[in-house]
């Protein structure tokens, strides 16, 4: 009889742990296709697979195999004009078109690269490896919101829908034991002597037959007195709250509009924010966004009035600076949330306002993030900002302050993984 | 026979329709056509489910290593790019004889699915000469899971990246894993893991004896001049080295072993190609023509199976972007039905070609022939004047030394001979593998290990030897040697 079996429920991705072994050893291509497909990539789309084409000798696995030469004897199908004895040119040696590769093998022919796709998952895994968020110590623990249900033994007390049973009979039947041990053992005796009389009985043995009945009689109806179940046994399933550490995240976004910014600069920048959404997201259950634009006065403005609408204007950088601070101490307490900044701007700014801006940054800013990041746009030498920010960088806050220059899009994941990098902190 | 009302009409399959299928086809299979088969598991799964087996070499269970997740990658590409469609069946030599399905296929395609690999690949498995002695259907499950299990204990206490070189290199010299000659032990796995340990410790014990390094008095004054070791050239390679390779501990010799036994199980297989589909292609063509005539499938499900069943035997031409080769489904199909042909009606030619089969019982003939060949002699024997024809074959010869190829002979009278002959070479194994032994180890001086390739027709070996010889370096411990040779003069020696 044959026997049919329904498969299809069984799990799938049966091959999961070899195209992982198959991943982690083209590790350095992948994550250079990676590097590339982000230079590539339009803002929108980081967040999906991607095609790696590996070249097609990395991946060969070599065999004992004839070479060309020699000579080879071999059949093809359909002749149309062939008699024997014809000579035919010899085709060129590449691809050689249809002529004898009947039986060779064909590995080894053809230059197409192997090429495979990534998920969306495995993509952005490539893309943020060796990337570390800076001072991620900050782990909100006192927010008692989040709590996890988890189990933690058993316990005496509890409500009726945490009642074990398989303890709570456990238990009962222990107690019985222990207490009618004692009674059952002397009911057991009592019984074997009773067997231990043979008919016809004497009249002592009889009384004696008597007394014993009345015993096992009594002990009986005591052992049974013992209750099934009680109080005392009952047993709950204990589950404790453990705090969920929820880590929350704001992520503040600064940049300048002015009329310097032109598009270009603009969407350098706004790939820098793409790239350390991503990354934040991936750290964090929990991510706010705040935008921040600035020309001469700064305004918290929505993700498209940030990108797209224009301004135009000086350029003050500290307003945008101030704004922060103020929407800093007004909704997101640094004792509750983890705090990350990026600036992006094109390095102008008003004559005199740069020391100020230093200072609201070393006094008010720095002290609560735990990274600012910032990254001048564009193909001029460093501008005036870039200068006094540099200072900071040697100073105490050092190791959350870090300043890049980017000239265009492709620089981008170069500078935002040089800003990431897993430090030997 | 009266006609009877057909199983069903609509293109969906259930599983009561599978399982009355199956049996029609089993009562017509056993009782008109004496097909003998295993017992038959049909396993039906999703297409991802396939792309798995694919990537596992259609084997259920198979160890973790990257070029399985090679395969997959690379087929889950093309397949979802449209670029290339699954096959309906995957078929496993075991006992019972495992068939997955596709669910996507229509009842159509199931029942020929069911009479293709349930049937007919089923009873090639069982009955062809090379399966009998070569693999043991019954216990290549419990072995590929004993394989698994090993391989997967190797990684945890060994690590996976010795383990995972270790079965490149090997993986490398997968073909030269095979006895081809030698006849094999059939062996449990039960027996086999029990085995194992004894041999691990056999093995320890009887090497130290062969690399002994403190010379043994008494025994070195009886001793004759030592000769070549071994003392005759062997060509299991993987077999040399798990036996007596120096330095490898016992669990990479049982991995050595457990990619040999792999390779020793496909052997058959892949020699087999052209008899095997065609022996099945020939009797799920038989098999649903008889239901048909009986009356158990409708035109519709025969249009549809005519459809797909041209698809397989269709055989572009040389000349045609479609051609890659010689489709072994077209060849192994077209030989059996003409086998069958000139049983029943066999011409004047065939008289001459063939006395000894032309007008004999046409079953019998064809299930002598399924048991008794391999591609190659097959070929040889029965490859027919009228198939060359049909096939329009024409032989031709490449020689490096002439500036042209040369047509040799085409389909007419002078040439039938010499075309069934290079065809039937085409499908030799030992031709077409590089032949190369183990000839020499310095096991008085420096360990190293000499291989030796015999050229057949002056024909080099490729480029990738090198790399090949590297991880032969890897599994011996000590330099490898390979000297090749033409077939009058010393060719290249390679060195790794």
């Amino acid at each position: 009889m044959p026997y049919i079996i329904d498969r299809r429920l069984n799990s799938k991705n049966k091959n999961t742990v070899n195209r992982q072994r198959f991943l982690r050893r083209y590790r350095k291509q992948i994550k250079k296709a990676v590097s590339e497909a982000i230079g590539k990539r339009s803002i929108t789309d980081m967040d999906r697979g991607e095609d790696v084409s590996i070249p097609r000798e990395d991946v060969n696995e070599p065999v004992f195999g004839h070479g060309p030469g020699g000579r080879r004897d071999f059949v093809l199908t359909g002749n149309k004009e062939f008699v024997t004895g014809d000579r035919i040119q010899r085709p060129p040696p590449q691809g050689g078109g249809g002529a004898g590769e009947g039986e060779a093998s064909d590995s080894g022919e053809g230059d197409d690269d192997f090429v495979f796709q990534i998920s969306q998952e495995e993509f952005l895994e490539f893309m943020f490896e060796d990337l570390a968020l800076p001072n991620m110590v900050k782990r909100q623990l006192a927010d008692s919101s989040e709590f996890k249900l988890a189990r933690a033994g058993f316990s005496e007390v509890g409500s009726p829908s945490q009642l074990n049973v398989v303890r709570s009979l456990r238990s009962a039947h222990a107690r019985k034991i222990a207490l009618g041990g004692k009674k059952r053992r002397r009911r057991k005796e009592l019984r074997l002597e009773l067997e231990g009389f043979v008919e016809p009985l004497t009249e002592a043995e009889e009384s004696r037959k008597k007394v014993i009945l009345d015993e096992i009689d009594v002990l009986s109806r005591k052992i049974n007195a013992i209750p099934y179940i009680d109080e005392f046994d009952l047993k709950y399933n204990l589950t404790v709250k453990l705090p969920q550490p929820s880590p929350k995240a704001v992520m503040f976004c600064l940049m300048d509009v002015s009329g310097s910014m032109t598009e270009e600069i603009k969407d350098t920048a706004k790939r820098f924010f793409f790239l350390l959404y991503l990354f934040l997201k991936r750290n964090y259950e929990k991510i706010e966004l705040v935008f921040i634009r600035h020309h001469n006065t700064a305004s918290e403005v929505n993700e498209h009035d940030f990108f797209y609408s224009r301004e135009t204007g000086g350029t003050v950088v500290s307003s945008a600076l101030t704004l922060m601070d103020e929407i800093i101490q007004e909704r997101y307490s640094p004792s509750q949330w983890n705090i990350y900044a990026a600036q992006a701007s094109d390095g102008d700014n008003w004559q005199g306002d740069t020391e100020k801006c230093v200072e609201l940054l070393t006094e008010k800013v720095l002290p609560c993030v735990q990274h600012y990041s910032y990254i001048e746009i564009g193909k001029r030498p460093p501008q005036e900002l870039w200068y006094s920010y540099k200072e900071i960088q040697g100073g105490i806050f050092k190791d959350r302050f870090d300043l890049k220059a980017v000239q265009d899009n492709t620089q981008i994941y170069p500078v935002f993984r040089q800003l990431f990098e897993r430090g030997v902190s | 026979m009266s006609r009877r009302e057909p199983i069903s009409t609509g293109p969906d399959w259930t599983f009561e329709l599978l399982e009355q299928y199956d049996q029609e086809i089993a009562r017509i299979a056993k009782e008109k056509f004496k097909l003998d088969t295993y017992a038959n598991q049909i396993e039906v799964i999703r297409s991802d489910q396939m792309m798995d087996a694919y990537a596992s070499v259609g084997m259920p269970v198979s160890y973790n290593h990257w070029t399985y997740g090679k395969k997959f990658v690379s087929t889950e590409k093309n397949y979802s790019r449209g670029r290339m469609g699954l096959a309906y069946e995957i078929v496993i030599n075991s006992d019972p004889c495992i068939a997955y399905l596709m669910e996507e296929n229509s009842m159509t395609m199931q029942a020929l699915v069911i009479a293709h690999a349930c049937y007919g690949h089923n009873s090639f498995f069982k009955g062809n000469y090379l399966f009998r002695t070569w693999t043991d259907a019954e216990a290549i499950i419990d072995y590929l899971v004993f394989a698994k299990k090993y391989i997967a204990d190797c990684e945890e206490r060994h690590g996976v990246d010795a383990v995972e070189s270790l079965l490149d290199s090997c993986h490398a010299l997968m073909n030269y894993g095979v006895d081809r000659y030698k006849r094999p032990l059939p062996i449990s796995a039960e027996a086999e893991r029990a085995r194992q340990k004894e041999r691990e410790h056999y093995i320890q014990t009887h090497l130290n004896d062969l690399w002994r390094t403190i010379p043994d008095t008494a025994k070195q004054i009886d001793e004759p001049q030592r000769k070549t070791f071994p003392e005759d050239p062997q060509e299991n390679i993987l077999y040399f080295v798990e036996k007596n390779a120096p330095h490898l501990e016992s669990w990479q010799r049982e991995v050595v072993r457990i990619v040999r036994k792999m390779a020793q199980y496909f052997y058959p297989q892949r020699q087999t190609q052209v008899m095997n589909e065609g022996w099945a292609t020939f009797w799920h063509y038989t098999i649903l023509n008889e239901m048909y005539d009986e009356g158990l499938v409708n035109d519709a499900f025969m249009l549809e199976f005519l459809t797909s069943h041209t698809n397989v035997v269709a055989q572009p031409e040389y000349d045609s972007p479609y051609y890659s080769g010689i489709n072994p489904y077209a060849l192994g199909f077209a030989m059996m039905t003409d086998i069958r042909r000139i049983c029943e009606n066999p011409t004047d030619e065939d008289k001459r070609w063939f006395p000894d089969i032309a007008g004999s019982d046409w079953l019998e003939t064809l299930h002598y022939a399924m048991k008794n060949y391999r591609d190659e002699s097959f070929i040889e024997q029965y490859l027919s004047p009228t198939v060359i024809r049909q096939f329009r074959f024409f032989a031709l010869e490449d020689n490096e030394y002439k500036s042209t190829i040369d047509v040799t002979a085409i389909h007419d009278d002078e040439g039938y001979r010499r075309v069934r002959e290079v065809l039937s070479q085409q499908y030799n194994l030992s031709s077409n593998e590089p032949d190369i032994q183990v000839y020499n180890v310095n096991i008085r001086g420096d360990r190293s290990l000499t291989l030796r390739h015999y050229q057949h027709n002056d024909r080099p070996l490729n480029e990738e030897t090198d790399e090949v010889l590297k991880h032969m370096r890897r599994l011996w411990g000590y330099d490898v040697r390979l000297e090749s040779f033409g077939d009058n003069h010393q060719a290249k020696v390679f060195e790794a």
